[in-house]
């Protein structure tokens, strides 16, 4: 089964959610829909579910039009971010429900329930409430419920961002498998980058209810087209630094210069600026070719195992990613480590010109989108 | 020393508002000649003669079957129209529907007494008068309202995606009403059945009024104690007695469901 949505828009009341999105699923792939929170995720996901109706625009399955078609009448599963089980169902009717529905054997239907509910792990809590599980095992459930149906069309809107870090990391892990094994088109939207690259396939990252950008995920990852989709796909937020080019070389800030070498050399003269994700900078020199920033501590904070920094430069807001749980004091001076390698160039309409798997922007792939609606 | 003083103060309470009722209790043991001859704090000659009649006169007991029936009727309609209407006042937006829900409400706020007339004149009309059906009616004008105000508080608790789940499933909309929703607000449900009986079964000016002989309610047949040889004091005590029992049995079977339903519905 295929879906394809054509120029779709939803509004509701004065207010717009979706604009003009159009974007083609192929069966058996993965797909993720990266935005930040009300970047009009979930009402895109409900579109394609069928539980809202399009302001304008069609849906298409196999090329038949069913955009007023029922929820029940189309081939779908969805999983919510809250945990959504029948509290009066036991865990094993909980999954068995869809099949129940659609009328198949009583055998069957055991046999298909144990089997999802082995591969989540949820085998020894059949007889239970949902009500007497835990978290992360109610979503457990409401992903077997989903799963049980084999369905052409799997929706997860956010379906981790309720549970606790070490139980989203294992969930993630066992999703990632699981899609693999799918035909249907999985759909899955976050708000996190490292859960978008690691559940993999294809993404679309949506702002304010445009696409910004599709793509396969990785690509998208390494050539952010624009500055928006390079904020939106890196966390924390990708650091800016404005850079002048001129005929011989780049330079970045309050005088540092750069030799216009590899992805570089191709941009013209002008001004740019030039984006470096958190975990590309260092406090140590990692190579022969860095160039050193130097500039003092404004905040430092633990995040798990890493240490973020904070530092101020050439008026902009730089964090450094530093792995390992360190302390710094405010005020401190550090030295900041960065390869041109890493640099991604921007030009002044915010669209990316240069970045290190892409020699020059004219070289972007056809999918890119994000250059036909512009940027804000 | 604190807990002891609230304990004494609340068992005084209890005790007051129990007086009344035990009272009663003591009369409705009592023979007419006993209670108007002696004062006395317990009956010394306990005596069933009362409840006997009650339980044998048709007259007397037929008031107790005609009140359960037409109260019974009336909870079932009220429920089987109410939860259809909470659910599209909880889920749906239509045109008017918060004027719709308020309009609702102010039905209770009418004395009962204001429709009476209308009542009893398209009651005759219609050839309804003196039928249980005719006061489950007439009741349900103050039981729905109150109903729907209930249970819309209780459904909009659930989550809708729980709904949308169940729609993704394949549930066409009874069974999923059935075997999932209603599960789900079954304290609601409780609360409101509870709301609807009690209303329906101490309702005296339209039960009174709308009947004559063949679905007279209890609380008029007792009445028929006063006569001119005085009233029937024994044989009124244990008719009330006897009219407290239903309340009370339904409040125990939801007396659980009535402490979650304070606690989370709109009671």
């Amino acid at each position: 089964m295929g879906l394809r949505l054509q120029n779709i828009d939803k509004m509701v009341g004065r207010e717009t959610h979706l604009k003009d999105i159009s974007l083609e699923f192929e069966p058996g792939s993965r797909n993720i829909i990266l935005g930040r929170t009300l970047a009009g995720k979930t009402s895109l996901l409900r579109i394609m579910a069928g539980l809202d109706r399009p302001t304008s625009g069609k849906l298409f399955i196999d090329d038949r039009d069913v955009t007023g078609v029922s929820v029940r009448k189309r081939s779908i599963a969805m999983v919510y971010q809250q945990f959504i089980n029948y509290p009066s169902l036991t865990v094993y009717k909980n999954i068995a429900s869809p099949l129940k529905i659609a009328g198949l054997k009583r055998t069957e239907i055991d046999q298909r329930v144990r089997k999802t509910a082995a591969i989540l792990h949820i085998d020894d809590l059949l007889d239970r409430l949902p009500t007497e599980l835990s978290g992360g095992q109610q979503q457990r459930t409401a992903i077997a419920r989903a799963l049980v149906k084999e369905a052409d069309l799997l929706l997860l809107d956010e379906p981790l961002v309720n549970l606790d870090f070490k139980l989203r990391e294992e969930l993630r892990i066992e999703l990632q498998e699981i899609f693999t094994r799918r035909k249907a088109i999985v759909v899955y939207t976050t708000t996190e980058p490292a859960e978008a690259l690691m559940i993999g396939g294809n993404i679309v990252v949506i702002d304010e209810g445009r696409i910004l950008q599709t793509g396969p995920v990785s690509d998208v990852y390494q050539n952010p087209a624009t500055l928006k989709v390079a904020d939106v796909f890196s966390d924390p937020p990708i650091n800016y630094i404005k850079g002048v080019v001129t005929a011989d070389a780049i330079r970045l800030g309050r005088g540092i210069d750069i030799p216009l070498h590899d992805h570089l050399s191709s941009l013209k003269a002008g001004t740019y600026k030039f984006g470096v994700r958190a975990n590309h900078l260092f406090l140590t020199r990692t190579a022969e070719a860095d160039v050193k920033i130097r500039t003092t501590v404004e905040l430092s904070e633990i995040n798990g195992s890493e240490t973020f920094i904070h530092v101020n430069y050439d008026n902009s807001m730089l964090v450094v990613q530093q792995n390992g749980v360190h302390s710094h004091r405010i005020g401190e001076p550090v030295t900041l480590f960065v390869n041109p390698h890493y640099l991604l160039a921007y030009n002044e309409e915010g669209h990316l010109a240069a970045s290190p798997s892409l020699q020059t922007a004219t070289g972007m792939n056809a999918g890119n989108v994000g250059d036909d609606h512009g940027v804000h | 020393m604190k807990i002891r003083k609230r304990t004494i103060g609340l068992a005084l309470y209890f005790g007051l508002l129990l007086l009344p009722i035990y009272w009663m209790l003591n009369m409705s043991l009592r023979t007419n000649a006993d209670i108007l001859g002696v004062f006395s704090l317990y009956p010394t000659d306990i005596t069933f003669g009362n409840y006997i009649k009650i339980f044998t006169d048709k007259s007397w007991y037929s008031g107790y079957i005609n009140s359960i029936i037409y109260v019974s009727m009336n909870t079932v309609i009220s429920l089987s129209v109410a939860l259809p209407a909470a659910y599209a006042f909880s889920r749906y937006r239509f045109l008017g529907d918060k004027h719709l829900f308020f309009w609702l409400l102010t039905n209770r706020m009418a004395p009962a007494a204001v429709f009476l007339l209308p009542f009893f004149e398209l009651y005759q009309t219609f050839d309804l008068f003196d039928t249980h059906i005719a006061v489950a009616l007439a009741h349900c004008l103050f039981n729905v309202p109150l109903a729907v105000w209930i249970l819309e508080g209780f459904m909009s608790g659930i989550p809708r995606e729980i709904d949308e789940t169940a729609f993704i499933d394949g549930f066409g909309f009874p069974r999923f009403f059935m075997t999932i929703f209603i599960p789900l607000i079954r304290a609601g449900v409780g609360v409101t059945a509870f709301f609807c009986f009690m209303f329906s079964w101490v309702e005296l000016l339209l039960a009174r009024t709308l009947t004559a002989t063949d679905a007279k309610p209890i609380a008029a047949i007792m009445t028929r104690t006063v006569s001119a040889t005085g009233l029937d004091w024994g044989l009124l005590s244990a008719a009330g007695i006897l009219t407290i029992v239903p309340g009370a049995l339904v409040i125990w079977f939801v007396r659980n469901h009535l402490a979650k339903g304070f606690a989370m519905g709109r009671v």
